[in-house]
């Protein structure tokens, strides 16, 4: 029996790995386009018998022509951000990227998420400056121009808010998508100078252990970064998917600090002074600093640690009937590359080891993906990421053993502290609606 | 590059990281600048105080500029308005961020001139004069009881000042550090 037919059969076949429907990750492969045209997409009702080919009206008329810099297609117009100040009102605000509309794993420019503390600033290239001081040899200045002459670097990286997937700190799951919980959370290839080239021209002084970097937005928002981490992966980023970085994510240049806090990665970066001691910015000393049950907090929780959570399906998308489906998400390590996501449809009972696509490169992201045969009836989908560090993903309860829980559920945009990893799991109805649930 | 500078880098580098990294050659664009001509931007204050400013300020000059400056969006005395409330006598009960006050939470007085004199007011970073954010940082102190009712605050006094939540803390990640 060719695995095309034990899967349409539906019957106990041994591709099926986990309970619930999961199907072995390379059986796709296996059984090559047959399977693949057998797919059900979600949210698409499927017919039974194609209607009558005909010509579209789109094909018998000219097309439009290029514009220089090109949006989506009018059909795609939902597709965005979601914001939750969008009048910018005298507070933060925070941009969430639409996972359940995107593939793979680079985040488009106009959908890379934000956050920012006092608006977006309207710089003049021409006349930013970058400022080096405190215990290095000799202080000095950069242009952008002198620093588009230094010799560059490119690396995938993931950035990740530490306030991401705040709403799992809720002691009920909150009814929302993975846009809502996830979206503080994106992923682009940078490019840009290592930091380390400009710290040894500055000369640093053997005294110093940190870097307090500072931007020129009106926050002047400032952190402070180990000088082991400057001198390790960060990047004075210039370039984002091959184009200057966008004005919400620090036109004309930010810190890239692969792996770490959204946070530290500051933009509009401006001036870098190197001392002994930390500032202890406001950012670091009262928002960044997670409480723990015993009231004491964490501080300098530097490290966004090893997460995965799925994509498709998830809240608002929709099963479109029984039947062959992929089960799809994103995995990503602070601490490396991502070794391995495993994927279970009955709520944890069982589990079954994704497909990776490659690239799976460090501090980036990896998409994830695991053939699913819905049987129509009820289901848990959960995902658990490994990193190279020997890092696993923390369930649920584990996670709340460790950090603890709020005594009350908030909205979905509140962030009442950060850094939570947990799994997050999906249940399927028997309508084959998707919500947010606890397994 | 000097070779003798690439072999300083190249210590400090094993220092900090333990292994030798290879640091690539730029081509020594950076312009010389002084510590003077930096310090318009130089708003870095330490909790031991370095970089405070000259300057002085009461709570009671504070109260004044608070109510003009602050508590259109802070409430009136900081109670809190469409932005969050500053004084405060309110424990922390849960891990729920929002409960944390300058009192119950802040490590160190400096950070609140830091703050004020980098970020505040919201519609107008940079506006208050050094006094100005002396004595915003005096008036909270001392309306939250964390100083005395009309203690000054300068550079020598503001890191004196002891934060009750000092030692409220666990570096995450100490081997990074």
């Amino acid at each position: 029996m060719s695995l095309t037919s034990r899967l349409a059969s539906g019957r106990d076949e041994p591709e099926s790995v986990a309970g619930n429907g999961l199907i072995h990750r390379r059986a796709f492969l296996r059984g090559g386009g047959a399977v693949a045209a057998a797919f059900t997409s979600y949210g698409v009702a499927r017919m039974a018998t194609a209607a009558p080919l005909a010509e579209d009206p789109s094909s018998l008329v000219v097309g439009g022509t290029p514009v220089p810099y090109e949006e989506h297609s009018r059909f795609e117009a939902r597709v965005g951000r979601a914001l939750s100040n969008p009048k910018g009102e005298t507070r933060n605000f925070l941009a969430r990227t639409p996972h359940q509309s995107s593939e793979g794993t680079i985040t488009p420019n106009g959908l890379h998420f934000i956050v920012s503390w006092g608006g977006i600033p309207d710089i003049d290239p021409d006349r930013h400056r970058l400022v080096i001081h405190g215990l290095v040899k000799q202080p000095l200045v950069f242009t952008l121009d002198a620093l588009m002459r230094y010799p560059r670097v490119s690396r995938m990286a993931f950035l990740e808010c530490g306030g991401n997937s705040a709403p799992l700190f809720s002691p009920q799951p909150v009814q929302a998508g993975v846009q809502a919980i996830h979206g503080l959370a994106s992923c682009a290839e940078w490019s840009g100078v290592l930091l380390s080239t400009l710290l040894d021209e500055a000369g640093v002084d053997p005294k110093a252990k940190w870097v307090i970097a500072e931007g020129a937005d009106a926050a002047h928002l400032s952190r402070s970064v180990p000088l082991s981490k400057a001198l390790d992966d960060a990047m004075i980023a210039l370039y984002q998917n091959g184009e200057r970085l966008m004005p919400a994510n620090g036109y004309p240049m930010r810190l890239l600090l692969p792996g770490w806090e959204g946070n530290m990665n500051v933009k509009y970066l401006r001036r870098l002074k190197l001392t002994e001691q930390p500032a202890m910015t406001y950012w670091e000393a009262k928002v960044y600093a997670p409480v723990l049950p015993d009231s004491k907090a964490y501080r300098f929780y530097f490290v966004q640690e090893v997460k995965s959570f799925i994509t498709h399906p998830s809240p608002g998308l929709a099963m479109s009937g029984k039947g062959l489906y992929e089960i799809s998400g994103i995995a990503y390590s602070g601490n490396g590359r991502i070794e391995r996501v495993m994927v279970s449809a009955d709520g944890g009972k069982s589990w079954a080891q994704a497909a990776l696509s490659e690239p799976v490169l460090p501090k980036a992201f990896t998409r994830f993906r695991l053939p699913w045969r819905w049987d129509g009836g009820p289901a848990v989908l959960t995902s658990q990421a490994w990193d190279e560090a020997g890092h696993a993903q923390p369930t649920r309860a584990e996670f709340v053993a460790r950090r603890g829980e709020l005594t009350k559920s908030l909205p979905a945009a509140a962030i009442p502290s950060q850094h939570n990893n947990s799994v997050c799991s999906w249940a399927v109805n028997s309508d084959g609606e998707v919500s947010h649930v606890y397994a | 590059m000097s070779t003798l500078r690439s072999a300083r880098l190249s210590l400090a580098l094993f220092i900090a990281t333990g292994t030798a990294a290879a640091v690539a050659q730029g081509p020594s664009l950076g312009q010389a600048i002084s510590a003077s001509d930096i310090a318009a931007w130089d708003l870095t204050v330490m909790p031991d105080g370095t970089g405070l400013p000259s300057g002085r300020g009461t709570p009671e000059q504070g109260a004044a500029v608070f109510a003009q400056k602050c508590a259109a969006c802070h409430g009136e005395n900081g109670k809190g308005g469409i932005s969050s409330a500053l004084v405060s006598d309110r424990r922390r009960t849960s891990i729920d961020g929002a409960e944390k006050t300058i009192p119950n939470f802040w490590p160190y007085a400096t950070t609140l001139f830091d703050y004020i004199r980098r970020a505040m007011p919201w519609q107008l970073p940079r506006s208050l004069s050094d006094d100005e954010a002396y004595a915003l940082t005096a008036f909270l102190l001392a309306q939250n009881k964390l100083i005395g009712p009309s203690e000054a605050m300068d550079a020598k006094s503001l890191p004196k000042v002891r934060m009750p939540n000092e030692g409220g803390f666990i570096d995450r990640f100490p081997e990074l550090m």
